[in-house]
């Protein structure tokens, strides 16, 4: 279990200046994940919200060694950095213990990254691939991504007065990546630090490929007030929409469970994205999402129990 | 200096000894024909024992040379080998090592890019990433493409920029020759480890690689990549001379062939290079005095040794196997105008745009061209400025 003081205690490996919005839940999720790493880290992050905001030349948000390739390929470009250090200490050219981190957005990793995470994770590269979630492109402007989850308007599912907004329901990859056997993989949610923490150690641990998809909200592209981060993502926790779960020798493990689940709506009246869901008549897309949810969180129940 | 094995060996399996020798620290590939004897062999050292690298499989070209970026930028001595579809699919990548000056080497293969699919050889796929920041070799047989091969990695190193080294597929890579090897303990020996200045597994010194650079650095950082180019011709060179004296085998930058007395020539890449010559030594045998000009290393474009080259003649026949679909011709031809330009003395050229999908070129069909080019000498002016050579409907 990680102690706070201890972590704020620690010398910052992804520092502030940078050029985030206020509210940024992807640069929670960046400085958590390095906070959390006990081991020296060297990271790579795919093209994207961080990667632009993080490193605007002649400056640098990255406390550690740092390497952007392109979009689609971050998998690919760490499991390159993991085999050089993998060469090096078969060839007796360094001792030291070094861990490797690769972060993209939804887009990245869902979408135009998944080929190269996959072919990472089957390799078997010792490396922690982490999914900053936002649920849509927001570097480019809020365009859906696979990540994106039913009904939510973005710029190119948006709310209009035909199509209210994303028709098909988001793709489930912590389940696509669990079905690859990796060492370890977890969804977790900046907005629950601890068991954040706890998975990053987990994953940095592990004798081989691991992954975690953090829900990290966009304030900008969600439509809510920029304090307001923190709690979407607990509110996503609660009414079971992001659930917190690890997987690990091949079991499943809800590692935070809302004490009362609450209803959907309260997590989607919270974002403008959302907003045209409650002024539609004969609405039944608020029920069919609350359904889809229900059966997502009763299949995890039934898994975690196994 | 008995240093040379001979053995019988295809270009792919030339080209994989090379790479058993150098013994790369990390390997990252993907197969494709005609390449993929390049990728398969050098597994089975690893299989085998016979190399200590890192071998990353890949699931596609593009992954394949981004593990090279990370590799790379970790420190390691890096190669990966492809073709056509593959190089296309790298495309992308290929410009981000070039600015990043990543000495990377691929063993290209040379194909034809679809559409229409082929697997023969032509050199559109190459010729379509002239402008990545990567230098490019092109071999005319097995030994060159061996030799090049130790020889890349030397240069890249030295000058910090990516290598291409090209065979023409199945002509080369599947054509077996008589290769002289140098021995197994002298290829490191000669190559020494990459010196590495910056890494990504330097820990003390932590550095932040491929940084967005907007409007107020872009600019510089891209100039100085396009100064290290106009540069880079004395390393190649350099590295060219250390071979010869080290192994026997001399290599230029450009290669004249034949051309001190010679009125016409043809200007030519790759395999062609080999069958022209044999086409040279037949018309000289009939008292005709024609030349080659082979290019041997495309990018950076040697201009001041082309423009000599091309000056020593009054007729030159610039054999393109690829075309710019720009309705200017091929590659070559507009270098060579373009060199040509400020030039006094001008000969006058004809473009022959060949052998697109691996339609073959025999010796005679080079020597109708080198027939064609004495009777534009006495003409003083050429049929036509640019022709599809060997095409039905011409």
């Amino acid at each position: 279990m990680a102690n706070i003081k201890e972590l704020a205690a620690q010398k910052e490996k992804f520092l502030g200046g940078h050029r985030a919005c206020a509210g940024c839940g992807a640069t929670i999720a960046a400085r958590q994940v390095l906070l959390a790493a006990q081991q020296p880290v060297v990271v790579g992050a795919a093209t994207g919200c961080l990667e632009v905001i993080s490193t605007i030349y002649p400056y640098t948000a990255w406390g550690v060694p740092y390497i952007h390739n392109a979009f689609e390929n971050v998998a690919a470009t760490i499991s390159g950095v993991e085999s050089a250090y993998r060469a090096f200490r078969k060839r007796g050219k360094i001792d030291k213990e070094i861990r490797f981190i690769a972060f993209g957005g939804d887009g990245g990793t869902y979408d135009i990254g998944l080929q190269a995470l996959s072919g990472m994770i089957e390799r078997r590269h010792r490396m922690l691939y982490v999914c900053y979630n936002n649920e849509a492109y927001m570097n480019t402007g809020i365009q859906r991504s696979s990540a994106t989850p039913s009904g939510a308007h973005t710029t190119t599912s948006p709310a209009g007065t035909v199509i209210p907004g994303k028709m098909q329901p988001r793709k489930n990859l912590t389940e696509i990546i669990i079905a690859h056997d990796p060492a370890y993989a977890a969804q977790a949610s900046i907005g629950h630090w601890n068991d954040l923490v706890t998975k990053v150690r987990k994953a940095l641990d592990a004798d081989g490929p691991s992954f975690i998809n953090i829900l990290s909200p966009c304030r900008l592209g969600w439509a809510y007030a920029p304090e307001k981060t923190a709690v979407v993502a607990r509110l996503a926790m609660e009414c079971c929409i992001w659930s917190l779960y690890e997987y690990e020798n091949g079991k499943y493990k809800i590692t935070v469970k809302p004490k009362e689940k609450k209803p959907i709506e309260e997590y989607l009246k919270m974002q403008g994205r959302f907003g045209h869901l409650f002024k539609l008549k004969d609405n039944t897309t608020i029920p069919d999402f609350q359904a889809e949810i229900d059966r997502q969180w009763e299949r995890l129940l039934k898994r975690s129990a196994e | 200096m008995n240093k040379n094995i001979v053995v019988a060996r295809t270009g792919n399996e030339a080209m994989a000894e090379a790479m058993r020798q150098i013994n790369p620290d990390v390997v990252a590939a993907y197969p494709i024909t005609p390449a993929t004897e390049v990728v398969q062999l050098f597994a089975s050292f690893v299989a085998d024992g016979q190399v200590t690298t890192e071998f990353v499989p890949a699931e596609s070209e593009h992954s394949a040379l981004s593990a090279c970026v990370g590799a790379s930028s970790a420190g390691a001595r890096v190669m990966t080998s492809t073709s056509s579809q593959g190089l296309a699919l790298m495309h992308e990548i290929l410009f981000i090592a070039g600015g990043l000056r990543l000495p990377i080497v691929i063993c290209l293969v040379n194909r034809s890019l679809s559409s229409p699919i082929n697997i023969h050889c032509d050199h559109s796929d190459s010729l379509a990433s002239r402008d990545s920041g990567w230098l490019q070799i092109f071999t005319e047989n097995t030994q060159e493409a061996y030799d090049s091969t130790i020889m890349a990695v030397k240069i890249a190193e030295e000058a910090l920029m990516p290598v291409m080294v090209t065979t023409d597929g199945f002509i080369i890579s599947h054509g077996m020759e008589r290769v002289e090897l140098v021995d197994d303990k002298e290829v490191p020996k000669w190559l020494g480890e990459r010196v590495v200045k910056n890494s990504l597994l330097d820990l003390d010194h932590p550095i932040t690689l491929g940084a967005l650079d907007l409007q107020d650095y872009y600019f510089e950082h891209k100039r100085s990549q396009i100064d290290a180019m106009d540069h880079v011709l004395p390393i190649i060179d350099k590295a060219q001379n250390d071979f010869a004296k080290e192994f026997g085998r001399h290599y230029p930058i450009l290669e004249e062939y034949k051309m001190d007395d010679a009125e016409v020539a043809i200007l030519a890449m790759g395999s062609t290079g080999g069958t022209a010559k044999v086409a040279v030594e037949r018309m000289r045998e009939n008292g005709k005095k024609v030349g080659l000009i082979r290019c041997r290393v495309y990018r950076p474009f040697p201009r001041e040794a082309m423009l000599k080259a091309l000056t020593k003649v009054n007729v030159v026949g610039i054999m393109d196997r690829a075309d710019t679909l720009s309705s200017m011709g091929g590659h070559l031809y507009n270098d060579c105008r373009s060199v040509l330009y400020d030039s006094n003395t001008k000969p006058i050229l004809k473009n022959y745009v060949y052998g697109l999908g691996g339609r073959d070129i025999s010796i005679e069909e080079i020597e109708s061209i080198y027939e064609e080019l004495l009777a534009f000498k006495k003409t003083g002016k050429v049929d036509k400025d640019i022709a599809y050579y060997g095409v039905r409907g011409e």
